[in-house]
């Protein structure tokens, strides 16, 4: 990977901008170097590598409203054109909501343990998935095929600058390794589940881990049975919370706040969102959160952020933008853009300390026996799909197909297609309490999840 | 034929501004190289992109983000396997060091630029030029502010027609995209690609009360489609459909029949069944109609096309992005399995012919067999009559979006949706997801009405995001799992 030179791609700009009668500006630039495969039965299917590179610059005008302008060319033509198209574009800049720098632009930098690693190179990458597949499907005999798998390894720098002298910069190392196995058994319908795994270098990775979860998930649903549609108690694997959480998100984003598009609304700090014993809180620094970023796209470090303690919602996500509508400092959850996005960068989730109920819920709910599912017992919910088209994250509802178990008689059996429907807020508040130490995903830390009373539809 | 790059392969081409004939010896060149090298096929991608999105939210534009790209992607074939480099280096030596790597991949080595020694590659064929008559679409679109202009009449548009609006969001996305693919086969094309796009959306809250309405319209090819936009009927139905849907209650989960409404509705099929008769699928073994081709796998009512020539459709192209021209595919004929859709990759590796479908978002994205237009085609009935045929079910009038896992299973979100009872439409009602299987829910398709319309749509999958169009008459399943509350 070519490395970006911050100090002369300033000068550029410098240059550029002054010819253009720019004075305020900023950008943020990447490039990475990816290479990855895929393996089908024993041979490559694919491999891949990418060399990209990109810049997105903003400009203010002389009325203070800003443009922007996004392009992979990174020539001094390129540039130029950037520039200028920015220029054009902050002829429509909307006056109301104008961005400005972060005041926390140039504020120190947590240091991130993120060891740079040298890339193994394609074809050790792909000696280890075709062995990693043939592992996986000497497992069980009803494992067929790896249908989507991947290990992918990637290098990549990211800089931002201002014309008042803000410089940040981080490099990265990351890899990856998916297995999504299918099983067959004759007069059966196929079944499938898999694993993923980060690391900051293909040698770190957990493969022989993703093998085992890919194959314990994938044998554990060869014997199914249709579900009754009804109300249950689920549990949510910490995977499956996360999901769900990150779905509706805006319910802690200022952007979307300020956009009359979250369920929140500015004076819903303090107020009551959640069970009394549920902490949220946003930690892109946690040391699981592999390939965290040290600041966000305008430059604000990265930082540790209570979102709701104790069931009451503390604090929404910002840009510098909602951050100075709101009367408050930037969090470090922007994007970089003439309208600035805002965005979670890592959960975790758990009870609040010292708050009681958490374990008392499971207590009571165990001591009840109560279920209102037709046949009783509890579902476990192991992943949920489809959250592109079944969050309405702007209303609170949901509807969702999901893989999962139904924990019966001191047994378990996978549930044939099945959706799970609710509201998000009603859901927040139905939380019986949580199981297990809380688990490291990529989406963030959170333990099983119990909550009451869910609308499960199986077999009508 | 033995061809060789420019000595002085580390300046960067100057080659222009656009892809054209001054592309060939270059090309020409890294093809030689390939194909000397042992590559049974060698393929460059080259694009030029420039995409301008407008955001217009209540009376203000929110956002105008402009962004220019450029690339390569090279692929390499030998045998059933494949290497695939992107890069956005399109300089003489960014080209060669990609074309390195992808032969690399394969365990293979390109040889000296002094002594590249034989190759199979007989020289590109004539240019096929399908840009020559497109090269004014760019200046002939909308300027920025004819379209900040018209974004602000649908957003006033919208607060006329509508009540307890919360938000209202008017959007453009203007998409051109300068193409030039060469081949070690001797595939040589060139085209230029406009797709535009406008969007309605609102959000409706009374109290507790919350509901949220949009509607897409898109095109390929039209640069006036901004100035022939019917702004004041788009909002009429985005308020309309918010409006009805703003007090309604949540459906109960059941088995019922279900009507689907034309345009939009055809996403059930291309999720549900699309998706299965691409060849990507047919390699990866997930799909339940492989080697099917010939069989009953619908009801006999049903005939779906996939094509890529009707005149600005969203996803209608002049060649697709392996340089083939498309066609007009019948997938299914009166429920007999006609064909599949097929790229290079998947000719190769499942025989079956390339359709002109192997399609990318763009040059970071090998081609992969993806659809087009794809419809089932109009049948006899009118939507009346599906309707009175059913005693209890569910109309489907708007549809959301919807995916199809890797066994098949599909699930597609339901936006306006009314019960039918006795025949006749009655309550509107939230909430509902219709869940099921291709191979299950394709025999129950048992009637068709004489609507066919279709409707603009983004796909996502293994080659990224693509335009495509949905589309269908309004079609009666005759069971399907609703999901609900």
């Amino acid at each position: 990977m070519d490395k970006l030179d911050a100090p002369a791609l300033r000068s550029r700009i410098e240059s550029f901008a002054r010819a253009q009668g720019i004075s305020r500006w900023d950008l943020g630039a990447a490039s990475s170097s990816d290479s990855s495969v895929q393996v089908d039965r024993g041979e490559a299917k694919q491999m891949k590598a990418a060399q990209r590179s990109s810049i997105t610059v903003r400009v203010w005008n002389g009325e203070g409203l800003v443009g922007i302008t996004s392009t992979s060319d990174l020539s001094d033509a390129g540039l130029q054109k950037a520039l200028s198209g920015a220029q054009d574009a902050s002829a429509f800049g909307n006056p109301d909501d104008s961005p400005a720098f972060s005041p926390l632009a140039t504020a120190p930098l947590q240091t991130l343990e993120q060891p740079l690693h040298e890339p193994r190179g394609i074809l050790e990458l792909l000696t280890s998935l075709k062995d990693a597949e043939r592992q996986l499907l000497d497992r069980h005999p009803a494992l067929t095929t790896v249908p989507y798998n991947g290990l992918a390894e990637r290098s990549s720098e990211r800089i931002y600058l201002n014309s008042d002298g803000a410089c940040r910069q981080q490099q990265l190392t990351t890899a990856s390794v998916y297995l999504y196995a299918r099983a067959e058994q004759a007069g059966r319908k196929p079944r499938s589940a898999g694993a993923v795994r980060l690391a900051y270098g293909a040698a770190s990775l957990d493969i022989a881990g993703c093998i085992n979860e890919a194959a314990e998930r994938t044998i554990s649903h060869l014997d199914y049975a249709p579900i009754t549609t009804g109300h249950y108690t689920c549990v949510f694997s910490p995977e499956a919370f996360l999901d769900l959480i990150g779905a509706f998100s805006s319910l802690f984003n200022a952007r979307s706040v300020l956009d009359g598009v979250s369920l929140s609304h500015k004076d819903s700090l303090g107020q009551s969102l959640a069970v009394p014993f549920l902490s949220i809180v946003d930690n892109g620094l946690n040391t699981g959160n592999i390939g965290a970023s040290s600041f966000d796209g305008e430059g604000t470090p990265t930082r540790r952020l209570s979102l709701v303690e104790g069931g009451v919602l503390q604090n929404f996500l910002h840009s510098e933008a909602t951050a100075r509508a709101f009367g408050v400092a930037p969090t470090g959850h922007a994007g970089l853009g003439a309208k600035v996005s805002v965005g979670p960068d890592w959960f975790e989730i758990g009870a609040t300390p010292g708050a009681a109920g958490a374990a008392l819920g499971l207590d009571r709910h165990a001591a009840s026996g109560q279920n209102a599912a037709p046949g009783g017992g509890l579902v476990l919910i192991d992943s949920l799909s489809a959250l592109h088209a079944g969050v309405k994250a702007s209303q609170g509802s949901f509807s969702l197909p999901f893989d999962g178990w139904l924990l019966q008689g001191g047994e378990a059996r996978s549930i044939d297609a099945a959706t799970v429907a609710g509201d998000i807020r009603t859901l927040l508040n139905a939380i019986v309490g949580f199981e297990g130490e809380a688990k490291v995903t990529p989406d963030g830390l959170c333990p099983y999840v119990w909550v009451e009373g869910l609308s499960i539809t199986g077999e009508a | 034929m033995v061809v060789t790059l420019s000595p002085s392969s580390a300046a960067p081409l100057a080659l222009g501004d656009r892809f054209d004939q001054a592309w060939r010896l270059p090309l020409e060149g890294l093809l030689g190289l390939g194909s000397a090298a042992g590559a049974d096929l060698v393929e460059v991608f080259l694009e030029r992109t420039d995409h301008l999105g407008v955001l217009a939210e209540q009376e203000r534009i929110t956002s105008v983000s402009p962004a220019f790209g450029m690339g390569a992607g090279i692929r390499v074939f030998r045998g059933e396997r494949d290497g695939f480099v992107s890069t956005n280096d399109l300089s003489e030596a960014g080209l060669r060091r990609a074309l390195e790597q992808a032969l690399g991949m394969l365990g293979l080595a390109a040889p000296s630029l002094a002594s590249p020694g034989p190759s199979a590659f007989n020289g590109l064929a004539p240019l096929r030029d399908f840009g020559a008559s497109k090269a004014d679409w760019l200046v002939a679109c909308p300027a920025l502010a004819e379209a900040t202009a018209r974004l602000l009449e649908g957003t006033d548009r919208l607060q006329r027609h509508g009540a307890h609006l919360q938000a209202r969001r008017g959007s453009y996305a203007r998409d051109w995209q300068e193409v030039l693919i060469a081949a070690s086969d001797g595939t040589f094309a060139r085209d230029i690609r406009l797709h535009q796009s406008l969007g309605l959306n609102v959000l409706a809250a009374d109290g507790e009360h919350r509901a949220g309405a949009g509607r897409r319209y898109g095109s390929s090819g039209r640069p006036d489609q901004l100035a022939s936009w019917d702004v004041d009927a788009s909002a009429q139905e985005v308020c309309t459909s918010a409006g009805t849907m703003l007090y309604s209650d949540y459906v109960e989960a059941c088995q019922v029949p279900v009507v689907l409404a034309n345009r939009f509705g055809g996403v059930i099929f291309h999720e549900a069944c699309g998706h299965l008769l691409e060849t990507t699928q047919v390699e990866r073994g997930t799909t339940p109609f492989a080697g099917k081709v010939g069989e009953l796998i619908a009801h006999e009512a049903v005939t779906a096309i996939d094509e890529g020539l009707s005149d600005g459709a969203f996803g209608s192209l002049s060649m697709d992005d392996e340089g083939m021209e498309p066609q007009s595919t019948v997938l299914i004929e009166n429920g007999v399995l006609r064909r599949f859709l097929s790229d290079r990759a998947g000719e190769r590796r499942t025989g079956h012919a390339r359709t002109g479908s192997g399609r990318r978002q763009s040059h970071a994205f090998a081609a992969a067999s993806r659809m087009r237009n794809t419809y089932i085609a109009a049948g006899p009935h009118s939507p009346e009559e599906l309707i009175a045929s059913v005693e209890k079910g569910l109309y489907c009038k708007a549809m959301g979006g919807g995916s199809v896992g890797p066994t098949g299973q599909f699930n597609f979100a339901v936006e306006e949706g009314y019960l039918i009872e006795n025949g006749q439409l009655t309550k509107p009602v939230k909430g509902a997801t219709l869940i099921g299987e291709a191979k299950e829910v394709m025999p129950r398709i048992s009637m068709c009405a004489n609507d066919l319309e279709l409707a603009a749509g983004f796909c996502g999958s293994v080659s990224g995001s693509i335009f495509v169009t949905v589309g269908q008459p309004h079609i009666k399943v005759d069971s399907i799992t609703v999901g609900g509350r």
